[in-house]
């Protein structure tokens, strides 16, 4: 008991003296080489953090604007087998009156035929200048609340509430914007904005005014062509109000996952598949982000190995050219442990330093600047995802990898023969 | 206070074997300094780190107040040398990021002194020696005979029972020997045992007790009529 009692405060004692050896050291050691571990140290925490996160951020970037452009905090879809959403007017009041909801948007869609040179073809085997797609029936203010629509314009003008008679396109059927050959794709050639195209669905043709091209990096408005809802419907035959979308956009803070709940209280998942927005995500998306998030683990952790070798180096070099000091101190009687925990102190000094300039420099600037200028990618704007605890679990493991780094160079030093050391002996 | 029987320390050398110290015994008495003489390569620094608990004899044993040090483990040695021992080396042997009284304060520290208190007792021991004025200078920034200076500070600091002192003038001029050798003096006065190895017949005859040593054994064993 006394035995525990006295390695209990020895142990005590050696750790208060290895702070203060530490503390010493740190302090009066060359500014240079504690510049440049620290460096070292806040570029692999950098290189942990910011590596997965653009990885991943190409792809959060572009399921963010599939949130904010299309699907908002909750999209409702028909039922399988079925073509529209039944009951719509009812859900679609129950979205609106929902306490969390600030805008709520519908969409009717069908498939259609967008033809331009319906005027000048002379014979029906002439090649066509017409695209296939999904037409998609909006109120274009209602829209352009939810999803600011009105935004993704490049060329021409917005839909208005007068603009029956007109059609706004999304760029990815115009071969000016989407320059590719694809089996079974057609694309509009010489098509400008004012020009009439002729719109059929089902059996029904219109002819229409090209209003306007919409180009942003969401597919659902990329490879959509838009009328207004009344000309949809009148077009397609549809006497009820069953919409194809609902996308209910909520109140900042509000949780998708509580909307969802409610709405299903009321019995909405009877007539339409109600989804969170993360749940509509095609799953590919989830998968391409999974496997950057990998990436990304796999990159970070080459770069923690690497910097785990730099501190363990670094202390290696530190503790031999060191090594009569610390021999002599184990020679007057400073418990070995005192002198490792110094060493341990030292590399956690430099870990704390490190990831706190990164963090300074993470949160400070790069994540602000990224989110102000998104990396422009063709698919999306990549953001740089560093959600705060994924980030402090990173910045553990980097501290724990560098107190280890720093432990085992100060063991294999400090276990070396006393006189030995004190002597310079081999 | 301490006694050696019969110590023996063994080195290889490729095939061969050299005995450093060759069955070596003696005591030295609470209060007394001695120094333990011979020539180079004779074995004298040798026997110091095997009293001193530094090494490991070969064979033999030494007594510490009559209790066996040698079957201690290391981390009990270690605390014997803390506790009981203090150690001046030829080069002086100074952290070279610890001030001088930093370097003083550290084995207080280990002993569970607060900072208070071996603060205070490293500047005691420093102004004892000379080197009140210099507390907060690194060795970088004091001369060789300050910094064997310092390192005595250091060595009694925390009050040992026996101090040893490995060729403490060595580095030194003639003038600073002196002062050094001095210290010594003074500390032995005031009742200080130490053990002394020097190469150095004019500093040896200063000690009490002269050991001579020749090829690892004790040839001579001289008392100074002078002293005591």
């Amino acid at each position: 008991m006394e035995r525990t009692k006295r390695r209990i405060s020895t142990l005590a004692t050696s750790l208060s003296v290895g702070w203060f050896l530490a503390l010493r050291q740190v302090r009066r050691s060359s500014i240079a080489t504690t510049v440049l571990i620290i460096f070292v140290m806040v570029l692999t925490f950098l290189n942990l953090v910011v590596v997965r996160g653009i990885l991943v951020g190409i792809i959060q970037g572009s399921t963010d604007v599939y949130k904010t452009g299309y699907a908002g905090d909750i999209l409702i879809t028909p039922l399988p087998k079925k073509d529209s959403i039944e009951n719509s007017p009812s859900i679609l009041a129950t979205a609106r009156a929902l306490p969390w909801a600030e805008t709520v948007t519908y969409r009717f869609v069908s498939a259609g035929t967008v033809e331009a040179n319906y005027k000048t073809k002379l014979r029906e085997t002439d090649e066509p200048n017409s695209a296939i797609g999904s037409i998609v029936g909006i109120n274009p203010i209602i829209e352009d609340e939810a999803t600011n629509l009105r935004s993704h314009i490049v060329e021409g003008e917005y839909l208005t509430l007068e603009d029956s008679e007109s059609i706004i396109i999304g760029a990815n059927f115009f071969r000016k914007y989407l320059d590719i050959e694809a089996p079974g794709l057609s694309l509009l050639e010489d098509v400008e904005v004012g020009d009439m195209v002729r719109l059929t669905i089902g059996q029904n043709t219109k002819e229409l005014r090209l209003k306007g091209i919409l180009q942003s990096k969401v597919d659902q408005v990329d490879f959509r062509m838009f009328v207004l809802d009344t000309t949809l419907r009148s077009m397609a035959g549809q006497k009820n109000f069953n919409v194809d979308e609902i996308s209910i956009f909520l109140k900042p803070g509000s949780d998708p996952e509580i909307v969802k709940a409610a709405m299903l209280a009321t019995g909405a998942g009877d007539f339409a598949n109600v989804q969170t927005w993360e749940e509509s995500l095609p799953k590919f998306l989830l998968d391409i982000k999974d496997t950057f998030g990998l990436l990304g683990n796999v990159v970070g952790s080459i770069g923690l190995v690497a910097a785990s070798i730099t501190i363990f180096i670094i202390i290696f070099v530190n503790a031999i050219t060191r090594r009569k000091f610390i021999g002599i101190l184990k020679g007057i009687g400073i418990d070995s442990r005192a002198v490792e925990f110094s060493y341990v102190l030292q590399a956690f000094f430099y870990a704390l330093i490190g990831i706190g300039i990164g963090l300074a420099i993470l949160y400070g600037f790069l994540v602000p600047f990224v989110t102000e200028h998104p990396i422009k990618f063709p698919f999306s704007d990549g953001i740089l995802v560093a959600e705060i605890p994924n980030t402090m679990i990173r910045a553990a493991i980097l501290m724990v990898a560098t107190v280890i780094a720093g432990y085992i160079p100060a063991r294999i030093v400090v276990k070396q023969n006393t006189l030995d050391a004190i002597l310079g002996r081999k | 206070m301490i006694r050696a029987e019969n110590i023996t320390k063994k080195f290889k050398s490729g095939d061969s074997e050299i005995i450093a110290v060759n069955d070596v015994s003696f005591e030295v008495k609470s209060g007394e300094f001695i120094s333990i003489s011979g020539r180079s390569g004779s074995g004298k620094s040798t026997l110091m780190y095997q009293m001193s608990l530094l090494d490991h004899p070969t064979s033999g044993e030494v007594f510490i107040d009559d209790k066996r040090v040698t079957n201690l483990s290391n981390e009990d040695r270690t605390i014997v040398r803390l506790e009981q021992l203090g150690f001046i080396f030829q080069d002086y042997a100074l952290i070279p990021e610890l001030t001088a009284i930093e370097n003083v304060m550290i084995p207080l520290l280990m002993q569970g002194l607060t900072k208070k208190e071996a603060d205070s007792k490293a500047e005691e021991s420093l102004a004892r020696i000379g080197l009140g004025d210099r507390l907060h200078n690194l060795p970088s920034q004091l001369s060789g005979g300050q910094q064997q200076r310092v390192s005595i500070a250091r060595a009694i600091a925390h009050e040992p029972k026996i101090v040893f002192a490995d060729e403490p003038t060595a580095n030194l001029d003639s003038e600073t020997s002196d002062i050094v050798l001095n210290h010594f003096l003074e500390l032995n006065k005031a009742g200080q045992t130490i053990i002394m190895v020097t190469h150095e017949a004019e500093y040896a005859s200063l000690t009490d007790r002269v050991l001579t040593l020749s090829d690892g054994k004790i040839v001579e064993d001289v008392r100074n009529p002078s002293r005591k």
